[in-house]
């Protein structure tokens, strides 16, 4: 075997058995640090033996009982040996748990570093570190923070956990749908970021955050197949992730879904995406009331049914919105659905409901750049122009500031 | 594991109905479920006393170490597994004594 193939089969043994080996450490070290330099050290272990001594049968079983051993030489090195180490040994001398499909050892990881005691910033830090195995120099990376400041939020929340003793454990019966909420909280705002990344000088589309977002709920929807929302949260990430292709420009704009190629659309993604939203439906038909997550999903899916822009069912997109606002009145759904009413009552109707948001979005550039081409409709330039101006400063993406500076300097 | 529950009310917003039957229930219920270590109730912050005795005497003065509108009303000490089970505990005891609470650990 060459090393380009050792090296692909540690990447995707990285990938598959990560979270698994991390929390199965967990477990029966009762110590995040423990476990996840343990691991680190098993697959560093791998790098340097796999090359000579060929890839193991098993490798997740091989990783497994390497980062076991590491963990317990750690242990010993650091001389809490007396009690960690019994405790260890007593765990590994159990009989092992029955082990349902919900008590994935993965899943109790993922609750733990989501819980709501800890900032949400840490959340979605841990998660990615500890569940999706990316390195803190990435995650750092990802949200713009220097390294030696995203340590220290990893560190701070795992100290926290360890000293306010944040359990390791499946949440109870009535706390699962709070909790898994807040999982799927975590996994859009990954997405969300790499979906439209922030910053100067950032791209504008960050591929490896809207890929190990999906990877995540693709695990939780693995764990939790029942749950309508995490079916709901992948089919909506499913769907956006594939006009990828076709959202920005040879220059580096962003192109909005009514101007997209539609040829460029990721096919596969959009069957999948379409897939789980009947199924969706079909549980709702038969009684389950659909969240957030699976109207958003089904709002996506109306787009990307039409195979042209004008085939858009926009009454069915608008009738999905107004399902959406009785659950989720936010000013951004409202917003949201200001576009839909755009193009079935006209933009003179939509204005005024986007004018009537002012004061709780005056600082989001969404508002700013929907009112700027609605004014552009209607032919009011000049305070379309004043409506780009603002939106422009407030936009964080490269690839959106780009296209609303050129529809800007369009205007007559 | 043993949590420090700390009651915090708002001078400017202070809650306002008499809770304490409510919390004597709820008192009566963590000693029977075996959560109760300790509470009790402080009294106003213009009855404090600040001392400090690490130069050549001792400065006492008068009033909270802290001037602020928030301030601390009470405390709880609870004995319980997990954070999990404080927190849920703690909500409710926010609820019961209408009052913003805090969870930290003692070490």
């Amino acid at each position: 075997m060459s090393d380009v193939d050792v090296c692909e089969a540690i990447t995707r043994v990285h990938h598959d058995e990560w979270a698994r080996i991390v929390a199965a450490l967990t477990r029966r070290f009762g110590d995040l640090d423990i476990a996840e330099e343990a691991a680190a050290e098993a697959f560093a272990t791998a790098v340097e033996r796999w090359p000579a001594d060929g890839v193991p049968p098993n490798p997740g079983a091989w990783l497994t009982t390497t980062a076991n051993r590491k963990a317990i030489d750690r242990i010993r090195r650091e001389n809490k040996r007396d009690d960690k180490h019994r405790e260890a040994q007593m765990v590994y001398d159990d009989p092992p748990e029955p082990v349902g499909a919900i008590d994935d050892d993965r899943l109790r990881l993922i609750f733990t570093c989501c819980h709501p005691a800890l900032a949400v910033e840490s959340r979605v830090a841990l998660t990615l570190r500890m569940v999706g195995g990316l390195t803190v120099p990435e995650i750092a990376r990802a949200f713009l923070v220097q390294g030696t400041a995203m340590e220290r939020r990893i560190t701070r929340a795992k100290a926290k956990i360890k000293a306010a003793r944040i359990p390791y454990r499946m949440p109870s019966a009535d706390d699962l749908p709070a909790r898994v909420s807040g999982v799927l909280a975590v996994l859009f705002l990954v997405f969300n970021e790499g979906y439209l990344a922030s910053g100067p000088g950032t791209d504008p589309v960050r591929h490896d955050l809207t890929t190990e977002a999906i990877r995540l709920t693709r695990l939780i929807r693995a764990l939790l197949p029942q749950d309508g929302e995490v079916a709901g949260l992948l089919a909506l990430m499913l769907l956006i992730e594939a006009r990828r292709p076709a959202r920005v420009s040879a220059s580096g704009e962003l192109v909005p879904l009514t101007e997209q190629d539609r040829g460029a659309w990721d096919a596969e993604l959009i069957a999948e995406g379409h897939r789980l939203v009947r199924e969706r439906l079909a549980a709702a038909a038969a009684g389950a009331a659909p969240g957030r997550y699976q109207i958003l999903a089904a709002i996506n899916a109306v787009h990307t049914s039409a195979r042209d822009v004008r085939d858009t069912d926009w009454s069915q997109v608008l009738a999905l919105y107004d399902q959406l606002v009785r659950l989720d009145p936010s000013p951004i759904i409202a917003l949201n659905r200001a576009i839909a009413v755009a193009e079935l009552d006209g933009p003179e109707v939509a204005l005024a409901i986007v004018d009537r948001l002012a004061e709780t979005l005056a600082g989001y550039h969404a508002y700013h750049a929907t009112r700027a081409d609605l004014l552009r409709r209607l032919g009011q330039s000049r305070q379309s122009r004043a409506a780009y101006d603002r939106a422009i400063e407030l936009a964080g993406n490269t690839g959106e500031t780009a296209y609303l500076t050129r529809r800007r300097d369009q205007l007559q | 594991m043993r949590y420090l529950v700390s009651v915090i009310d708002d001078k400017s917003n202070p809650s306002s109905t008499d809770r304490q039957p409510a919390i004597s229930a709820f008192n009566e219920r963590l000693i029977a479920e075996g959560y109760w270590v300790f509470a009790g109730g402080l009294a106003d912050t213009d009855a404090a006393t600040v001392v400090d005795n690490r130069g050549e005497q001792a400065v006492f003065s008068d009033g909270p170490f802290v001037e602020s509108k928030e301030y601390l009303a009470g405390v709880w000490v609870w004995e319980a597994p997990d954070l999990d089970v404080a927190l849920k505990l703690a909500a409710e005891a926010s609820k019961i004594c209408d009052r913003k609470v805090e969870v930290r650990p003692f070490l």
